[in-house]
């Protein structure tokens, strides 16, 4: 184990761990915020990346393909929570697993049939498709680079819109009392509306960003949604600083895994989530 | 939490049993050829609908939600496979109460470190420890790692060198699995209306009183945690006999997810609820199959129709119907 090998699979790890917060904080937000655990946050992953191979191919640009996935991964996340989760902010947790659970069946089976069951690729953009040479064997893809560069300013960009901005302020109250936010006179519909939309356009995002270097197929949300569970657990539900921590302790597990015991890899996640549940039984930061 | 069901709640639930129990007599009518299959599917929903029942009790009366309940499953099949000789078969009074006791041990341990978390973090914790029971399985060349493994032969049932029920007979099975049901649903009534029972579902309500009332709730979560993997190890046992293949997904967490979404859908805490819950499901999932290939699209829209419409599910609404006199409250 050299230096070199040893720093790219701290950069995949970190990389892997950047994506996985995209997709994990609008889970800890919408948790946090609305008390809904929400199945089909992996979906919007999953559409993400499906409208991204579909407009890359009919645009021709993967750039334009992103940007125009994002309103489109946000419009449906608010349709959903205006049209369906609403009704179900007074009910049992459990009714809205449920909910959500026929969501992920009802979005699996549409990308099905407007898609197919086949499995996708999206190549590498030209303008990225090229690898910086590290030593005589090993290089790494500016791909991959850029992907976690975008994710590092986006995370960046949410701590700061979190915690300088006045809708940052609602949100953060929000998710520790939000009966006083509405006593207060915030427009709660509007702010549970806004934060499912930018949840799923986030979750989106990383999956429109990410298809270059996965495979687009049905039910590629289902994983990415349990994993993403593990990182909202593990840094505490409701906690944005505690679903980044959480983020890269299991892209940097998941990555040094498969690495130095391949047979366990992805044992080591779960075991990693277990250990941290059992020494603090409400995550890291709750 | 009513032990005591409306009587006409009660009628009504024993003639849709007879009416099962039946199938052998009126089935071959109605189906002709396809009745041997359908006597299998229905084994099989039954064997689910006793994977249901046990989660309710954690789900529905004690308030754990479990999201890893299917690794009990799972590893009551394994036992099977593991404890049968290779083409030989296991005998049922060694290879069950081994299995059950040996599921129940599982879940103690994992209960006892689980039951130390609440509500989401419960949820997770199940789901991680069920992940890595069906890793342990895919990964390992324990019983043929991802590909499963093959129980040849079914278990006998003798006594003093006479056969009791050939379980190679699907008749006779058919009538195992539904007197199992039976037997389960029985055992966890009198479990809820004995003292430890009324104490579980007091802990579903409001834990803290309950330890204000001076007992350890802990006890009480742990011993049910045991007897609901049990259960399930029951039900895998029994998945394992009549299928003859276990293979790592029967741990995986999209069971659990399956059989979680029976209990929510028939109705939590109410034992009948989730039995029906199971044959809804299953039998929906058969009827839409059968008519179009994308049968996950409306499986959903139903889901979510039973949700909006039905708030306590499938039993809250038979229990409106009948009226909720006899409750005993």
């Amino acid at each position: 184990m050299d230096f070199w090998f040893f720093l790219i699979q701290v950069l995949n790890g970190v990389q892997y761990g950047l994506l996985l917060f995209l997709v994990a904080s609008g889970l800890t937000l919408i948790f946090g915020i609305m008390g809904i655990i929400n199945l089909a946050h992996g979906a919007f992953y999953m559409l993400g990346a499906y409208l991204a191979y579909w407009l890359a191919r009919t645009t021709g640009s993967l750039s334009a393909a992103v940007l125009l996935s994002l309103p489109i991964a946000a419009a449906i996340g608010y349709a959903i929570e205006a049209l369906l989760v609403r009704t179900l902010y007074r009910r049992d947790h459990l009714d809205q697993v449920l909910l959500t659970y026929g969501l992920i069946l009802i979005f699996n089976e549409a990308t099905r049939m407007t898609w197919g069951a086949d499995v996708h690729g999206v190549p590498v953009p030209e303008a990225l498709n090229w690898s910086i040479k590290l030593t005589d064997t090993l290089s790494y893809p500016a791909y991959r680079l850029m992907l976690s560069g975008v994710c590092a300013v986006l995370a960046v960009g949410m701590y700061l819109v979190i915690s300088r901005t006045r809708f940052g302020m609602w949100v953060r109250a929000g998710a520790s009392n939000r009966d006083m936010v509405a006593a207060l006179g915030i427009n709660v519909k509007l702010l549970f509306g806004v934060v499912f939309a930018i949840g799923a356009a986030l979750a989106g995002l990383a999956g429109a960003i990410s298809t270059p270097i996965t495979s687009v197929a049905p039910g590629m949300g289902d994983s990415v949604l349990i994993l993403c569970f593990v990182v909202v657990v593990i840094g505490g539900v409701g906690s944005i600083k505690g679903a980044f921590l959480g983020a890269m302790l299991i892209g940097l597990a998941d990555t040094f895994g498969k690495v130095f015991v391949p047979d366990f890899a992805s044992f080591t996640v779960y075991g990693v989530m277990a250990a941290v549940l059992l020494w603090k039984p409400r995550g890291l930061f709750a | 939490m009513n032990t005591v069901l409306p009587r006409r709640l009660t009628i009504a639930l024993l003639l849709l049993l007879a009416g099962l129990a039946l199938f052998p007599a009126w089935g071959p009518l109605a189906f002709a050829a396809k009745y041997t299959f359908l006597l299998q599917k229905l084994t099989g929903i039954m064997i689910l609908a006793i994977l249901a029942l046990s989660l309710d009790l954690l789900v529905g009366v004690a308030g754990l939600v479990s999201l890893g309940h299917a690794a009990f499953f799972g590893l009551g099949g394994y036992m099977l496979a593991l404890l049968s000789p290779q083409y030989e078969a296991a005998s049922l009074w060694v290879a069950l109460p081994a299995t059950m006791g040996a599921v129940a041990l599982a879940a103690l341990v994992v209960g006892f470190l689980a039951i130390r978390t609440a509500g989401i973090y419960f949820i997770m914790v199940t789901l991680a420890f069920g992940q890595m029971g069906y890793y342990f399985f895919n990964d390992s060349k324990l019983a043929g790692g991802s590909d499963g493994a093959y129980i040849y032969v079914k278990p006998t049932v003798e006594a003093f060198g006479t056969t009791l029920v050939n379980l190679e007979s699907k008749q006779a099975f058919f009538f195992v699995v539904l007197g199992c049901l039976v037997a389960v649903y029985l055992l966890l009534r009198v479990v809820l209306a004995s003292p430890f029972g009324r104490v579980l579902a007091a802990i579903g309500v409001n834990e803290g009183r309950v330890r204000g009332l001076g007992f350890d709730p802990a006890v009480y979560k742990l011993v049910a945690f045991a007897l609901a993997g049990a259960l399930a190890g029951l039900a895998g046992f029994l998945a394992a006999t009549q299928y003859g293949f276990v293979s790592p997904a029967m741990l995986g967490w999209h069971q659990s997810g399956h059989v979680l979404v029976m209990v929510i859908l028939g109705g939590m805490g109410t034992l009948f609820g989730p039995i029906l819950g199971a044959f809804i499901l299953e039998l929906a999932h058969f009827g839409l199959e059968a008519v179009t290939e994308h049968w996950l699209l409306p499986m959903g829209m139903l889901v979510i129709a039973i949700v909006l419409a039905l708030p306590k599910g499938v039993a809250g609404l038979l229990l409106q119907w009948c009226g909720k006199k006899g409750d005993g409250e």
